[in-house]
């Protein structure tokens, strides 16, 4: 009879950092041990302290192990699964209590406290192959209701009533979407398709969802394709998640082998099915017209809207398609009801929000909680803050496509309408956090390189506008730059994001408009003093030798890859800027701090 | 599968599998395991304990664990029950039949087996 159960993260993150290999020796070791009957190994998805992985929470007790290795094993099954002695060394220092024998629970940490879990309620909890155990978790059972109970325009009216806006970015209303592709039920071929082309660079969301909960996907395409009468779904996923791609097809397999896709769902006559396209890892795809003519087989390029796919989408049929964070909370309004919903979140943006924490913070990892939370408490509280004890400087939200949120705007509850008001917008979840040793205008540069890059060509704004934005950033960095250069910077992003196509070029210009807009004086500085004040740009940079300081013990001088540094022992020795290529090595080197950067 | 109540025999079946990751159980019945305990036979008695509590669809109400040295080895195998609002009750000397008595009186009859308790051993 099973006692314990052992809940290891095999999210992409802890996979990364060898949870494979911890389950397998937990397996061995148990089993070497005569417990193979009493203690069961569970893989799980995300459980969102990516930062900590390897990640395990033994059950019943509630004990959180954090960086875990395959040398722990051994003391983890004797000492605990065996003597019941949790291995002390091992436990998430936040979770000890005074008292040791009852560790604190999960959900009173500091990183826990204030989420709320919705989308990611299964993500840790149940093994994302196992049918059953989502079957456990009420799983199916809002499709039954669904099916059973209420008829396809309830279904509608219930999205429509929730609030339920969607999850990729826009934030439209999925009611809405389903509304408008309802019409003519039964007699018109339509799709539903899900939108797991996640793009932005430090975003992991929808993959930590698939990865962890792939039925939720499942059971609310379902859903919505009776809601608007259709019976085929496709799933666009990026074939550079392998993990999730492998759950997802383990899932389909099971769902269909219980009956709960395929025909007759529920012997209500009610036929669905899903299959799942792969994406080659191009960002233009997770835009919407293009993600479905990427389906269609042809090259993943946009196509003007209207017509919206609602009226004429995959195949030019009627399409409903929404993203997976958006689906992954269908299931749960449908079982616990409109009110329930709408108790979480501000007034026009209800529910919660998933984030990938991400960049200079402590707690890197996956969060969810409640829209109006402040970024204070996401970054400050639940992220841990900066580490090294530096200041907040920005955090950037909707990653290429958003803008930066200043120190002076940290306060400011995140919901839809608030990030468009100062010029940010909620994108797909991604927030990356920044610390003074961050320069704005590299940033920029940044994410434009990355829209270069990315973007498909088709429209011209897009193709040589950015192409040009990018110009004039790298001429500022290299400190070329002139005072007119921010106002072409301006005027040019305003073209692109005007007479762009599609999304990607209506939003590439935000990440330079936004640092524009909340500093412009490191843009000048960079412009009229050439010097960057974050020391990031090389250009912009000169190493120096602190005469005073420096002891002349030669050391930067043999590290130096150029020799670009000489000195006679004991006497202060200096670098000769012509040649130095400014690689840091010095500066790393030097033990009496007697080398800075200006 | 084709009806809703497939659904919920599986639902039901595998709800008591998991329940124990739900953390939301009230009372906790603690097996000592030291060394002293697993000589002594406290292995028996864990799974005496697991099955009854699984077998009598307590899960959700009950978690069984385990624990280091109690501190009165001669006593072992020593279980502690813990219930909320009440005062903890310890056993000592037992095996896997006592254990399923003590599943059988205690924990479904809510009814303390006196005879089993470290107090009946001290008079």
């Amino acid at each position: 009879m099973i006692r314990t159960h052992v809940l290891v993260c095999g999210g992409t993150g802890c996979t990364s950092s060898g949870s494979v290999k911890i389950q397998d020796a937990l397996n061995a070791e148990i089993a070497a041990r005569g417990l193979a009957e009493e203690v069961k190994v569970v893989g799980t998805g995300c459980f969102g302290l990516c930062a900590l992985g390897p990640i395990m929470i033994v059950y019943p007790e509630g004990t959180f192990y954090s960086c875990v290795t395959v040398d722990d094993v051994p003391e983890i099954v004797e000492e605990h699964f065996l003597k019941g002695r949790p291995v002390e060394r091992l436990v998430y220092h936040e979770t000890k209590s005074e008292d040791t024998k009852h560790a604190m629970s999960l959900s009173e940490t500091s990183f826990y406290k204030k989420q709320k879990r919705v989308a990611l309620r299964n993500c840790g909890v149940i093994n994302p192959e196992n049918i059953d155990e989502y079957i456990a978790m009420d799983g199916y059972q809002a499709l039954g209701k669904v099916l059973t109970e209420m008829t396809p325009d309830d279904v509608i009216q219930t999205i429509l009533d929730s609030g339920l806006r969607g999850r990729g970015g826009g934030g439209f209303p999925t009611g809405l979407k389903w509304k408008f592709a309802s019409g003519n039920r039964g007699n018109v071929k339509k799709y539903v398709a899900c939108n797991a082309d996640e793009g932005d660079p430090g975003a992991f969301m929808d993959r930590s969802i698939l990865e962890g909960d792939p039925h939720a996907v499942l059971e609310a395409m379902a859903i919505a394709g009776y809601a608007i009468g259709a019976d085929e779904g496709f799933i666009y996923v990026r074939a550079e998640y392998p993990i999730a791609v492998h759950r997802l097809e383990v899932a389909i397999k099971q769902a269909r082998e219980y009956g709960l896709l395929g025909k007759d769902i529920f012997g209500t006559g009610f036929n669905f099915d899903i299959e799942l396209r792969f994406g080659a890892g191009a960002f233009v795809c997770g835009e919407e017209t293009a993600l479905m003519t990427s389906i269609e087989g042809n090259r993943g390029e946009p196509r003007p809207r209207p017509p919206f796919p609602a009226v004429k989408g995959l195949f030019g049929q009627p399409t409903v398609l929404n993203n997976v964070e958006t689906y992954a909370n269908i299931t749960h309004i449908i079982l616990n009801g409109v009110d329930w919903f709408k108790s979480m979140g501000t007034e026009k943006s209800k529910g919660t929000k998933v984030f990938a924490l991400g960049g200079k913070i402590t707690n890197t990892g996956l969060v969810e909680v409640p829209m109006g939370t402040t970024l204070r408490e996401v970054v400050e509280e639940i992220g841990g803050g900066i580490p090294n004890g530096k200041k907040f400087k920005a955090a950037q939200t909707g990653g290429p496509s958003g803008g930066c949120i200043p120190a002076s705007l940290i306060d400011t509850p995140i919901d839809y309408d608030n990030l468009l008001a100062i010029g940010s917008m909620m994108g797909s979840g991604g927030l990356i956090v920044m610390d003074e040793d961050t320069c704005m205008v590299d940033l920029a540069r940044f994410f434009l390189d990355f829209t270069v890059d990315e973007s498909c060509g088709k429209c011209t704004p897009c193709r040589v506008g950015t192409k040009r934005l990018l110009e004039i950033l790298d001429k500022i960095i290299a400190g070329n730059g002139e005072m007119e250069d921010l106002d072409r910077l301006e005027e040019l992003s305003n073209y692109i994001k005007s007479a762009s196509l599609c999304g990607l070029g209506q939003t590439a210009p935000n990440p330079v408009l936004s640092t524009l807009r909340y500093f412009r004086d490191e843009y000048i500085t960079h412009i009229v003093d050439k010097k960057c004040p974050a020391g990031v740009c090389k250009s912009l940079l000169q190493y120096k030798i602190d005469p005073v300081k420096c002891k002349g013990c030669t050391l930067c001088a043999r590290k130096c890859p150029v020799n670009a540094i000489s000195g006679t022992v004991k006497q202060p020795h200096v670098i000769d800027t012509s040649k130095c290529i400014k690689c840091g090595a010095c500066l790393d080197g030097c033990k009496f701090d007697a080398i800075y950067k200006e | 599968m084709k009806t809703l109540a497939e659904l919920a025999a599986i639902r039901e079946k595998m709800q008591n599998k998991v329940v124990i990751r739900e953390g939301s159980a009230s009372t906790r019945v603690v097996v000592g395991m030291a060394t002293c305990g697993i000589a002594a036979g406290a292995r028996p008695v864990l799974n005496a304990f697991v099955e009854g509590v699984v077998s009598a669809n307590l899960s959700d109400k009950i978690t069984v664990t385990q624990t280091g040295c109690i501190g009165i080895c001669q006593y072992e195998p020593v279980v502690e029950i813990y219930e909320e609002g009440k005062e903890k009750v310890t056993y000592v000397k037992l095996d896997a039949a006592k254990a399923a008595e003590i599943v059988e009186k205690h924990l479904k009859g809510g009814k303390v087996v006196e005879e089993y308790t470290i107090g009946a051993y001290n008079n």
